[in-house]
């Protein structure tokens, strides 16, 4: 068994709003030395695969065909084997 | 002449769109359910608003996976006409029958108003009852609305003038004020701004009928000088 971590952010040229309503709020209550705020979606898939390139293929698309919009937004993930139980 | 109209778990403006197509317009029009897999022997393919599979992942992520989209892809692929609205923009756009993706608006508050348009591009299927630059007024209602695509994307939608409606005060932060584009071939197109919803004075305007009567001329056949002619 495979267990796939996999983050999704906006690309940086999209302007995200709630990432910025996020940093204005913390410049707000006196944290005004974060310089950025990058909000995103975090995934765990667990999956039964034949290898980890296997599981890592599958995972890739996954995020290519569903969890994410390449339009807007990128994705990155890795790969952990679990011990079976 | 006939047209479908999808409906999608969630979908809320399925029944508002087949009353302006059937009873106002007189285009003849199923409702057809996301289940569905055959879309032959229709001419026009609406993709109506709401929040299909509850917006989750992402509003019309999900919708791109139901059964019905395979038909959907091959009818659009065969040069058939889909309209897409509001949550129906953002399908087509995840179905990359579209270009671009809609992100949360600008203001992140959900707008529910009547905006005003130019019709920028009158030389489609959708938009030929417009005149040129002419501005209408469509209600919006929507809290993603907000286009975008990266700038290569952008200059060629520009390029092959594939906007058809911008916003005139952009309510939501849309790159290049757009409210509505058609894909390269222009038989598929789709828009924040709800047309449905403006086809009845007693309603509050019907500057949303001239796309449902440029669609019914299209489909009896006459002539329009559009991309696909």
């Amino acid at each position: 068994m495979y267990k796939a971590r996999i983050y999704v952010n906006y690309k940086p040229s999209v302007l995200d709003p709630k990432a910025e309503v996020i940093k204005n709020t913390l410049a707000r209550t006196g944290q005004d030395n974060v310089q950025s705020v990058l909000y995103g979606k975090y995934f765990e898939l667990e999956l039964a695969a034949a290898d980890k390139d296997a599981a890592a293929k599958q995972v890739d698309n996954i995020c290519d065909q569903m969890l994410a919009n390449v339009n807007m937004e990128t994705y990155r993930f890795d790969i952990v084997e679990e011990a079976r139980a | 002449m006939k047209a479908a109209v999808l409906s999608f778990p969630g979908s809320n403006c399925d029944q508002d769109l087949l009353w302006a197509l059937s009873d106002i317009a007189g285009i003849p029009a199923d409702l057809v359910p996301a289940s569905a897999t055959d879309l032959s022997g229709y001419d026009l393919v609406c993709v109506p608003g709401g929040f299909s599979y509850g917006d989750y992942l992402r509003s019309g992520a999900i919708a791109n996976f139901a059964p019905v989209m395979a038909a959907l892809k091959k009818h659009a692929a065969n040069g058939g006409l889909v309209l897409g609205i509001c949550n129906g923009f953002q399908i087509l756009c995840e179905a990359g029958l579209l270009p671009g993706a809609l992100q949360f608006n600008e203001s992140l508050n959900f707008i529910c108003e009547s905006e005003p348009l130019t019709v920028v591009n009158t030389n489609t299927a959708f938009s030929g009852d417009y005149q040129p630059d002419e501005t209408i007024h469509l209600p919006i209602a929507h809290g993603e609305g907000n286009y975008y695509a990266d700038p290569e994307t952008l200059a060629a939608i520009e390029a092959k003038q594939q906007v058809v409606f911008r916003y005139a005060a952009n309510p939501n932060g849309s790159l290049n004020d757009i409210a509505g584009l058609t894909n390269a071939a222009g038989n598929v197109l789709g828009m924040m701004p709800h047309p449905e919803r403006a086809v009845e004075t007693l309603l509050g305007g019907r500057d949303g009928l001239a796309m449902f009567t440029a669609l019914k001329k299209q489909m009896e056949g006459a002539a329009y000088a559009t991309r696909r002619a």
